[in-house]
Parts: C-alpha cells; sequence; structure tokens
C-alpha cells in the first residue's frame, strides 16, 4: 500500500499547477532578493550588523523576565495599561474586553502575525464588531477570507486581475465600468473605501515590530503609513504583540531597524517607523486618549531553554522565504500553517506542536539561503534538521523509517557498508542499462517521477579511491 | 494572574542558576544605563556639507521632493509656490509651532491651525531631525506639531533646519532629548522616509496609499 501523500505535498502539488500563483510567485526574486543585495551591497557595515543583531536578541532573550518588567514599569510611567496573556484566548479576551469597555463597534487593525496567530478577527467578528484590516495586502486577504501567504507582503500569492476580481465584487456600489486597469487605480480605490474607516473607529489594534524596555515603548513599521493612522486616530489604541519583542534600549532598537527593512524589502529604512509612547499627554490635539499594550506569550516562554529558542531572535523580515526555492516554486499557502517558509517551518511546529507541523521541517532542500540571509543568523537549517529528528522519533514505524534503521545499522559497520554499497552500486549500474541515469525506480517513483536518477558508473567511490592510492604508492 | 504565571515560565525554561541572580540583574542595569556601544554605519559621520548632501540623496531615492531656502523669511513663498506648480488648493494646515506660525505669511495662503481634519490638502510640520543615513525625517507628536498633518492630507511639508542634518538615528535621539529633556519620549516619535507607499498590488510601488502622496521637505539654511 502507498503511504497516503501528507498535507504539504497535497497543497504544493495543487500550488505547481496553479499558473496564476506561479505568475506571482515568479517576481519574488526581481524584487525582494534583488532589492536586498543591493541595499546589502550599499552598506559595508551589513554583515557586522548582523552579527550585533544575533547578539542582541540573544541578550534580551537571556534576560527576557527583567526587560519585560522593565518595559512594563517604563510604559506604564508613560500612561500604557499593560496586559499579559499567556494564551491565545487570554489575548482575545483582554482585546475583547477592552473594545467593550470602550463601547466600541468599529475596530482597524495595522497587519501583525501575532493577530493571524490568536485568531483574533474571528474572535471580535463573533463578537459583532465590524473589523477592518487596513494594511492593502491584507485588506485583500480580509475580504478573500484568506490568510496571508508571506510575512510582510500577505498578498503576494494574487496578481492586480485576482484584486480587480475581488473589488468588483466587494465593491458593488461603485460604478462597475470604472477604470480598474492599474496597480494605481485600485490602490486609489481602497484608499478612498479604508479612510472613512480610519476616521469612524473606535479602537485601532497593531503589533508592534520591537518594544523598548527602557523607553516604554512600541515600535511600529509600515510602508503605507496605515498603523499611525490606526493608532492616532481612534479613542484607544491597543498594541499587541509577543513577549519575544522586547530589546533593552534604543540602540539595541536601531541596530535591528538597520537591518529590517533592508532584509525585507530592500529599502533604506520603511517609510514610516514609529515610537509609540502610551496615549496623548497633556495639552496634545490628537492621538488616543487610551493606550494599552498587550503581551502575548502563547507557547514562546516554551522555546526558551529549548533546542529551538534561536527562532525567537526572529524580526519577522521575510528574508528567508523570499530566498527559498521551495517556498519561491509554492507560495505560502502550501505550508498550510500561520507562519510559512523556513521560519515557519521551525516556528509552526514549536507553537502548535509537531504533529500538526512537523512535516513541514521535511518542506526543504537545506540549500542554507535561508541562514545566509537571516539578519539575526537564526542556523534555520540546524533547526529544521532537529524538527526531522523530533518528528522521526515520534512516527509510527513505517517505510522510510524502516529504511533508515537499516541505513544506520549498516554505516555503523563500516565492512558491511562498503561491501553493500558496492552491491548497490552494480544493481544501480545494472538497472541503468548503459543509459546513464534511471528514469523509474521501484520503491522511488514519488523521486524519480520528476527527475531521474543518476546512475553509479561502476565502481563505489572508495573503491576508486583505494585503487587510486595504491597506483600512486612507489 | 496570567503576568506571575508568565514571568514563572519564562525563569523556569531559562534555567537560571540561584547564585547567579544578583550578577543578572546588575547586568542589566548595565546595559539600560549603557549609551550607544554598538556599531553604527559610517555613511553618515561626514561634514556637514557632505552629510547634507547624503540626505538629499536619499531623498531623492525616496520620491521626496526638496525645497531648498536660504533663509526662514523665504519659507512661505516656498509654500505657496510648490502648491501652486502642482495645481493644489492654496490653503494649509499647521500645529501652534511658534516657530512657523511667526514666519511671514502671506494672504494668499488660507492657513488653518490645529489637528488634522478629514477635508484638508496638506499639513506643514517642523521636524526636530533630519537622518542623512537613509534621509529620514524626525518629527515628534505634540500640540505644536500634530502626527495628524504627517497623515491625512494628501500633502505633507516639512520644514527642517539644515544643521538639524544628523549623521545617525542615535544623533537624532540625542536632538529629541536636548528638546523634550533627556531620556523624555513625546507620545509618537515619527520617523518618515518618503510619502505613503504599498507594494501589495503586483509588487509595483504605488504612492499615496493611505497617508500622503506627496512629501516636500523644506530645508531651511539659517534656522
Amino acid at each position: 500500500m502507498k503511504p497516503a501523500a501528507s498535507a504539504f505535498t497535497t497543497r504544493s502539488a495543487a500550488a505547481l499547477a496553479d499558473e496564476r500563483l506561479q505568475r506571482a510567485l515568479a517576481d519574488v526574486p526581481g524584487g525582494f532578493v534583488a532589492g536586498r543585495a543591493r541595499a546589502k551591497a550599499a552598506l559595508p557595515e551589513f554583515e557586522a550588523l548582523r552579527r550585533t543583531g544575533r547578539d542582541i536578541k540573544d541578550h534580551a532573550l537571556a534576560h527576557l523576565d527583567l526587560y519585560l518588567e522593565e518595559f512594563e514599569r517604563n510604559a506604564a510611567a508613560a500612561g500604557s495599561r499593560v496586559h499579559w496573556a499567556a494564551t491565545a484566548d487570554d489575548a482575545c479576551n483582554i482585546v475583547l474586553d477592552i473594545c467593550r469597555a470602550a463601547g466600541a463597534r468599529l475596530v482597524t487593525k495595522s497587519k501583525s502575525m501575532v493577530f493571524e496567530e490568536i485568531g483574533l478577527n474571528a474572535r471580535l467578528q463573533a463578537a459583532a464588531l465590524e473589523v477592518v484590516e487596513t494594511d492593502l495586502g491584507e485588506y485583500v486577504i480580509q475580504i478573500r477570507g484568506e490568510t496571508p501567504s508571506h510575512l510582510i507582503a500577505p498578498a503576494i500569492h494574487l496578481g492586480p486581475d485576482d484584486i480587480a476580481e475581488d473589488f468588483r465584487r466587494r465593491h458593488s456600489h461603485l460604478a462597475p465600468d470604472r477604470d480598474m486597469s492599474s496597480p494605481a487605480a485600485l490602490v486609489a480605490e481602497a484608499r478612498a473605501i479604508l479612510r472613512p474607516k480610519f476616521l469612524g473607529a473606535d479602537v485601532g489594534i497593531t503589533g508592534a515590530n520591537l518594544l523598548v524596555a527602557k523607553a516604554g515603548s512600541a515600535i511600529v513599521v509600515t510602508n503605507e503609513g496605515n498603523a499611525d493612522l490606526t493608532m492616532t486616530l481612534p479613542r484607544v489604541h491597543i498594541v499587541l504583540t509577543s513577549i519575544e519583542k522586547v530589546v533593552p534600549t534604543l540602540d539595541d532598537a536601531w541596530v535591528l531597524l538597520r537591518l529590517l527593512a533592508r532584509s525585507a524589502t530592500g529599502q533604506e529604512f520603511t517609510a514610516y517607523t514609529t515610537l509609540v509612547t502610551g496615549p496623548r499627554r497633556t495639552g496634545d490635539i490628537d492621538g488616543p486618549e487610551e493606550c494599552h499594550v498587550v503581551l502575548v506569550d502563547n507557547g514562546r516562554s516554551e522555546l526558551l531553554g529549548s533546542r529551538m529558542r534561536e527562532v525567537l531572535r526572529c524580526i519577522r523580515c521575510g528574508a528567508c522565504m523570499n530566498h527559498c526555492p521551495v517556498y519561491c516554486s509554492v507560495g505560502g499557502h502550501a505550508y498550510g500553517s500561520i507562519y510559512a517558509g523556513p521560519i515557519g517551518a521551525v516556528l509552526s511546529p514549536a507553537l502548535v506542536g509537531p504533529h500538526a507541523a512537523g512535516e513541514l521541517a521535511q518542506a526543504s532542500t537545506f540549500c542554507g539561503r535561508c541562514e545566509q540571509v537571516c539578519p539575526v543568523e537564526i542556523p534555520l537549517v540546524t533547526l529544521m534538521r532537529q524538527w526531522r529528528e523530533v518528528s522521526f522519533g515520534d512516527a509510527r514505524p513505517g517505510r522510510s523509517k524502516t529504511l533508515l534503521r537499516v541505513w544506520a545499522f549498516l554505516a555503523q559497520r563500516s565492512r558491511l557498508y562498503h561491501a553493500a554499497t558496492r552491491a548497490g552500486a552494480a544493481l544501480l549500474h545494472a538497472l541503468a542499462r548503459g543509459r546513464g541515469a534511471i528514469s523509474r525506480l521501484p520503491f522511488a517513483d514519488a523521486w524519480t517521477r520528476y527527475r531521474d536518477l543518476p546512475a553509479p558508473q561502476g565502481q563505489t567511490f572508495q573503491a576508486q579511491w583505494a585503487r587510486r592510492q595504491r597506483r600512486q604508492a612507489p | 494572574m496570567s503576568r506571575a504565571a508568565i514571568l514563572a515560565k519564562v525563569r523556569a525554561r531559562l534555567k537560571l542558576e540561584p547564585g547567579a541572580e544578583a550578577a543578572r540583574r546588575a547586568g542589566v542595569q548595565v546595559r539600560l544605563a549603557g549609551v550607544g556601544g554598538h556599531l553604527v554605519p559610517a555613511r553618515g559621520n561626514v561634514g556637514g556639507e557632505e552629510r547634507v548632501a547624503l540626505f538629499k540623496s536619499f531623498l531623492a531615492a525616496q520620491g521626496t521632493d526638496l525645497i531648498e531656502v536660504d533663509e526662514a523669511a523665504r519659507i512661505p513663498a516656498a509654500v505657496a509656490g510648490y502648491l501652486r506648480a502642482r495645481d493644489l488648493p492654496p490653503r494649509l494646515r499647521a500645529g501652534a509651532d511658534p516657530f512657523l506660525a511667526a514666519l511671514p505669511w502671506s494672504d494668499d495662503l488660507a492657513r488653518d491651525t490645529g489637528a488634522a481634519l478629514a477635508g484638508d490638502t496638506a499639513g506643514l510640520s517642523r521636524a526636530i531631525a533630519g537622518v542623512a543615513e537613509t534621509g529620514t525625517l524626525v518629527l515628534a507628536s505634540g500640540a505644536h506639531n500634530p502626527t495628524t498633518l504627517a497623515l491625512l492630507p494628501e500633502t505633507h511639508l516639512v520644514v527642517l533646519a539644515r544643521a538639524a542634518v544628523v549623521g545617525s538615528y542615535e544623533e537624532a535621539i540625542a536632538l529629541v532629548g536636548a528638546q523634550l529633556g533627556p531620556g523624555q519620549m513625546p507620545r509618537t516619535l515619527n520617523l518618515v522616509s518618503g510619502a505613503s507607499r504599498t507594494g501589495d498590488i503586483g509588487g509595483r510601488i504605488v504612492m499615496g496609499a493611505h497617508g500622503p502622496r506627496r512629501l516636500a521637505v523644506i530645508l531651511c539654511g539659517d534656522i
């Protein structure tokens, strides 16, 4: 009996056959990848900053309890109310309570992956609140009822034509013959739709890219300015973010901000980088009357001190996705988890459990480009390999597990191993029947379906090496 | 309850050694008290003219407009000329910034004061600093320069003193401290590097996503 294809395999096969998706993904290397390369080339200190960024995050994580307490103290001194949420459910309840107390009806949101992770929209909508995503890509995703397929470009899987169709369906009160032929026309339409939402919102919710302990500030970056409108216009601003975002001082934040935009989009700096420290002050004539900060754990603390702890360095730039041959072939939705790409393959099993997401660690060629571009040097390949170990240990007995055990048995007995590889090489050589490649192999049809297996040319490397040594001997 | 539980779990997972707690806390205090210490890119560490040139090169790369005036008294005419050249209404909103209020405004330009409203077409702010390393404006919220001016109008004009163009973000924060008190932060410190933009539709950059469609820096020589 053939083993059932994994969910990732099924979804990625569908993604590879999806021409629209493939067209949309084709632009990733030319856009983000080339942009990052240009930004890196323009900053001689870039590689040194990566090491500094790594060290800052490691220091902050090793003292996470103390920096969270320091952040809380200083944020409270600036007038913010700090809330702590151990779980996704706690976080949603805190936000709901704040919205209820504010008598809110309309809530605007500025994109954050933590909202996706805790399922905030569904909870707010179940409480009869109107929830509007304001990041343009996220707005498109919301009206399609989808999830983001990329950390910083949530609608990267869509082309302008797809979005025009969605807008035509959703904005049915507008003239059907209006110009929707260019991205500029679509952006203008979204701007006109969303502006009244910004102005009418009772509560605005943003994430935070960083928290600064000493200043009690949250730092939020966007190119659209939607986070700024979201946090400035409503009466209540909620910052909802996860606990690993805290760094000691502004000097630490600058290092990470110098890495973030360059790694993400290749920009020198994001158009809007905002340090927000509490609600409206005495004498201020705009800004929210209340500012809440919700610190979400939801599995982070469990990772501290574990073999996977380095994943907590992540600043969510998306560079690992942009440079991943697997992500760029199948897109983010194939991963079937909130976080996609190499970072998703490492983070998702940590957050939702290896049984639910452990197979994502298989979705890598281990080429290592993700590690080379990660702005905080997360050893993504090592961490994925560790998840493979975990899922191998947990897996039920099966063909691959048996084969790996056989291999392990042989690999620890060198004479037997050499004998087996000699026999195997000879067998494969015979199977190739002089063609140099094998196009179908029993028990490995999933592998040979997409490529030929190069056939060994006769002797094993070990045998050839031994013969060469003998020939060269005096 | 969540608070204690989260902090307890963090401490448990960090596997702290009981005897090392005092040293650990002391290390954090040293870090919090410390200034600088990290690598700062060398590109901003250049002389005045070169620094301003670097700042201007990044403005151009972002698509930010630049107006240079040699003295503050010329700012009103420069603003009026900028709006006229783009067929924009001769109307402007600014906060209570006394420097901006004291400029010799002419009657051809209608001026509103206060936080920006939905229908405003142009806003005028004064920046605390400009950062040469990425062409970034540093704006502090408050009654003098309300944040909404930088967000709601389609055109945002920002007055910046040439002398306030610094090399790095670290130097800009020192200027903020000089204005508000050392270590003090405004409600929001807005670092603006260009007008509002998005690449979310088809990967092409479109200006004016939600905030201003155009940003103009008025670089002033004598303030």
